[in-house]
C-alpha cells in the first residue's frame, strides 16, 4: 500500500497484512543454517512479485527484478533469515540435552528460558536450580553454558536429537507503538525487503537477497554478492538500541541507537565502513522526505555488508537498521515508527538513486 | 624526497576516507603513469608499461589510509566520545592532537582513572574542540579524525604521524617515476582501507589478478630500549619479509629480491613479524593464489603520532625496488 509524501512521491506505507507478515516471520524459527520456515514464507510473500526468484547453494533466497531500461544500476539489498538460537550437542538420559550456543547469546539470560527445538518445535525449557536450593554465594556467579541443560521430558527425548536447532519460544506480541517478539533482528529487515521487492522501482536492477547465516558471520551474504555482483549494496538489519538513562545518573554515551529515532545509518562498525556517498545519499533523501533518521553510533558489531562489500573488484556498501532494545535475548523490542520509517527511507533511496551516485566525490 | 614525504604525511585520510591523499597522490604520478584509475572502493591504480618477453603482470601496493577516530557521542558539555578506525593504543592519545575531515581541531583528554593500576580504554577519552556544549560542537556524530602534527626532520631520521603507510606511497611514487624500461605489465596500487582489514587490496587483487604481489609497508623494529626483541634496526636496509602474522612470503620471491639486493650493492635486513600484516597477505590469497612477499621499512612507534624511520633505508627501498622491477624475475623453483 502507498501513500502520498510531502513532495508528492510514493512511499510506502504499512497496514495490517504486513504487520500480520511481520508476526508469522518472527514467530517462524530458523536458527543459522537452518532457515527453511523463514525460506519458506519468503518465497511465499515473492510470489505476487515481478521478479526472478531461485534459492542459491547456501539456501539464500535471491530474487532479481530487472529494469525497464538498458545498463541500469544494479543494487543489491539484503536482509537475513537467520536467527541467533541454540544446537543441540548431546543427549543425556530423561530428555535432558547439552547445547552449543549458535551466534552471539549472552549466557547469563539463559536459565529459565523456554524453547522450541528442532522443526516440530517440541516444547523445552533451559532449567537451573530453584532459588529454594541455592545459595547466597552461588546467587551471585553466572551459570556457564555447562551446566545448563535444555530439559525436553520423556516425552520430547525421542523427537529430538543431536545437531537439532532451537530457538527462543516468544510469541510476537505488539503492544501499542512496540513490536515484542524473539529474531526481529532480522526480521523487521526480512519483512522490510519484501515490501521493496514488491515495490521495485523500474530504473534499477533490484537485486534482493535474504540470507542465511548472517548471525555465525554473513556467509550468506558473501556468496550472494559474489553471485549478483551488484553496483551498491544495501544490508538491512536491526540494531541494539541500549537508549536507557545511566542509572548512576551520568549521561548514557553508549546507547548504539535510539528507539523512536528513525532508521539507523551506519558509518563505521567492526566489518565495515560505509561508502560516505550512500551515507550522505541516504541522509539527503531522508531529510527531503522529512524522514526522522540517526547515526548508529561508530563502534563494534557487523551486518551482511561486512563480507558484501569485500566481493569480487569492491562493492560499496551502507547498512540500515531498525534500532531495537534487547537485541539477540528471547524479545526484543521495536517500535512500528521506526520500522515505517526504515521501509520508507529504502523506498525513498530506491526512487531515487542513480548511477550518478558512483561518479560524485566521495 | 623529503618534500613528497612531508606532504603526504601532512595530509589526513583515515581508513575509508582517503580522498585528499588519493587526490594527493594522483597529481604527483599522473605524468608518470600509462593509465591511471580509481576502483568502487577507492583505491588509486596506476599502470605502467605492458608485458614483454618474460615479463610477468606484478601487483605493487602501498596503503593510503591511516589510522583514525571517528565520533561516536558528543555529551552534554561538547566534549566529543569516539572509536577508533585501525589499530589505535590508547595509551599514546593523551596529550595527542586531532584534525576532523572538516578542518575543526582538537586535542585528546583523558578521564581521571580510579586507580593507577587501571589501563586507559578508548572509555577514558574524548577529544576537546573548545566547545562549550553540546550545541556549541561544530563536530556531529560519524565525523573523522586523524592524529595531527607537522613532520619532524632529523637530518637522516624522519618522524612523522601516518609513516604508516605514507612512506609506502612515498617510495611507490619515486619508483614509479624512476623506472625507465622494464618487461613488466606494472600496477602501482595505492590502497584504501588496510588498517581495518586489509580491505582496498583485496578487492584490487581480484580486479588485477596479478601473477606477483609485493606490498611496501613499515615493519617494527627491536632498536630501541625494551623493544620488542626482533632483528631488524633502522638504518640497516630495506627489510626484505620472510614472514609475518597473516603470511608467509613466497621463497622464491625473498631469495629473488635478496639476491638483486647482493648483486646491486644495496643493504637490506631479514624481518621476521611476530604479529600484524601488510596487504600482500591480502593479495596472497586472492583468487587462485598469488606469489607475493613484501619490502618493509624499518619503523619505531608505529601506531604512534610520531613513527620514525631512517631516510637512508627509505633511499634504498627504492633503488632495490626500481632494481628488480627494471629487470625480469625469474623465480627460481630450487628455493621453494
Amino acid at each position: 500500500m502507498t501513500g502520498q509524501s510531502q513532495d508528492g512521491s510514493q512511499l510506502l506505507k504499512t497496514d495490517a497484512d504486513q504487520i500480520n507478515l511481520l508476526e508469522k516471520l518472527s514467530n517462524a524459527c530458523a536458527v543459522s543454517g537452518d532457515e527453511g520456515e523463514v525460506r519458506t514464507i519468503v518465497l511465499e510473500a515473492l510470489k505476487s512479485a515481478r521478479a526472478e526468484v531461485r534459492v542459491d547453494a547456501l539456501g539464500n533466497v535471491l530474487a532479481v527484478c530487472k529494469a525497464a531500461g538498458e545498463n541500469p544500476l544494479r543494487v543489491l539489498l539484503t536482509a537475513h533469515m537467520d536467527e541467533i538460537g541454540f544446537m543441540l550437542t548431546d543427549k543425556e538420559d530423561g530428555g535432558l540435552f547439552r547445547f552449543d550456543l549458535v551466534g552471539g547469546i549472552d549466557a547469563r539470560y539463559l536459565p529459565g528460558k523456554p524453547v522450541w527445538v528442532g522443526k516440530n518445535r517440541v516444547p523445552g525449557v533451559i532449567g537451573a536450580k530453584p532459588i529454594h536450593l541455592t545459595t547466597q554465594d552461588e546467587r551471585k556467579k553466572t551459570i556457564s553454558l555447562d551446566n545448563l541443560r535444555i530439559d525436553l521430558g520423556p516425552a520430547g527425548s525421542e523427537l529430538a536429537k543431536v545437531g537439532d536447532r532451537a530457538a527462543f519460544a516468544t510469541a510476537f506480541q505488539q503492544a501499542g507503538p512496540s513490536l515484542m517478539g524473539k529474531a526481529l533482528d532480522d526480521r523487521l529487515g526480512v519483512a522490510a525487503l519484501i515490501e521493496l521487492v514488491r515495490h521495485a522501482p523500474a530504473h534499477i536492477e533490484l537485486q534482493a537477497a535474504f540470507t542465511v547465516q548472517e548471525e555465525v558471520g554473513a556467509r550468506g551474504a558473501r556468496v550472494a554478492a559474489y553471485t549478483l555482483n551488484p553496483d551498491v549494496a544495501f544490508a538491512i538489519d536491526s540494531t541494539p538500541a541500549h537508549d536507557l538513562p545511566g542509572w548512576d545518573e551520568t549521561e548514557n554515551a553508549h546507547y548504539n541507537s535510539r528507539l523512536g529515532g528513525g532508521p539507523a545509518i551506519y558509518i563505521a562498525d567492526s566489518g565495515t565502513i560505509s561508502d560516505p556517498r550512500l551515507v550522505q545519499f541516504l541522509v539527503q533523501t531522508a531529510e527531503k522526505h522529512h524522514l526522522p533518521y540517526q547515526f548508529r553510533q561508530p563502534g563494534a558489531g557487523g551486518t551482511d555488508a561486512s563480507q558484501i562489500h569485500k566481493q569480487r573488484q569492491g562493492i560499496p556498501s551502507v547498512s540500515v537498521s531498525t534500532p531495537g532494545r534487547y537485541a539477540h535475548t528471547p524479545v526484543m523490542i521495536a517500535r512500528l515508527e521506526d520500522w515505517q520509517n526504515t521501509l520508507a527511507l529504502l523506498q525513498a533511496a530506491l526512487q531515487a538513486i542513480s548511477p550518478d551516485i558512483l561518479t560524485t566525490s566521495r | 624526497m623529503k618534500n613528497l614525504i612531508k606532504k603526504l604525511v601532512e595530509s589526513i585520510g583515515p581508513s575509508g576516507y582517503e580522498s585528499d591523499v588519493r587526490r594527493l597522490v594522483q597529481e604527483e604520478i599522473t605524468d608518470f603513469a600509462d593509465e591511471l584509475r580509481t576502483d568502487a572502493m577507492g583505491s588509486l591504480i596506476a599502470r605502467k608499461g605492458t608485458k614483454k618477453g618474460n615479463g610477468m603482470r606484478i601487483m605493487l601496493s602501498a596503503h593510503l589510509d591511516e589510522i583514525g577516530l571517528v565520533a561516536s557521542h558528543i555529551d552534554e558539555k561538547g566534549f566529543i566520545r569516539f572509536s577508533t578506525l585501525g589499530g589505535v593504543y590508547p595509551r599514546n592519545c593523551p596529550g595527542g592532537r586531532v584534525r576532523f575531515m572538516s578542518g575543526v581541531e582538537g586535542v585528546i583528554g583523558v578521564e581521571r582513572l580510579e586507580s593507577s593500576e587501571h589501563n586507559i580504554t578508548i572509555e577514558h577519552l574524548y577529544i576537546d574542540v573548545g566547545a562549550a556544549n553540546r550545541e556549541d560542537c561544530p563536530v556531529k556524530i560519524g565525523e573523522v579524525a586523524a592524529f595531527h602534527r607537522p613532520m619532524l626532520d632529523l637530518g637522516n631520521r624522519i618522524a612523522a604521524k601516518s609513516i604508516d603507510d605514507r612512506i609506502g606511497v612515498a617510495i611507490l611514487i619515486e619508483t614509479l617515476r624512476q623506472i625507465k624500461e622494464s618487461p613488466h605489465e606494472l600496477y602501482f596500487v595505492f590502497s584504501v582501507q588496510e588498517e581495518v582489514g586489509l580491505r582496498g587490496a583485496g578487492t584490487a587483487a581480484y580486479a588485477l589478478d596479478p601473477e606477483l604481489g609485493l606490498a611496501v609497508d613499515v615493519t617494527l623494529t627491536g632498536d630501541t630500549p625494551k623493544g620488542p626483541k626482533m632483528e631488524v634496526s633502522l638504518g640497516k636496509g630495506p627489510a626484505i619479509k620472510i614472514r609475518d602474522g597473516r603470511m608467509l612470503s613466497d621463497p622464491r620471491l625473498i631469495q629473488h629480491l635478496v639476491q638483486a639486493a647482493q648483486n646491486a650493492g644495496l643493504p637490506y635486513q631479514l624481518e621476521i613479524l611476530e604479529g600484524g600484516t601488510t596487504d600482500a597477505s591480502a593479495i596472497q590469497i586472492s583468487r587462485a593464489g598469488v606469489p607475493a612477499g613484501c619490502i618493509s621499512v624499518p619503523c619505531r612507534y608505529v601506531h604512534s603520532p610520531s613513527e620514525m624511520v631512517d631516510y637512508n633505508d627509505v633511499q634504498n627501498a627504492v633503488k632495490l625496488l626500481v632494481n628488480v622491477l627494471s629487470n625480469p624475475i625469474q623465480l627460481d623453483k630450487s628455493a621453494a
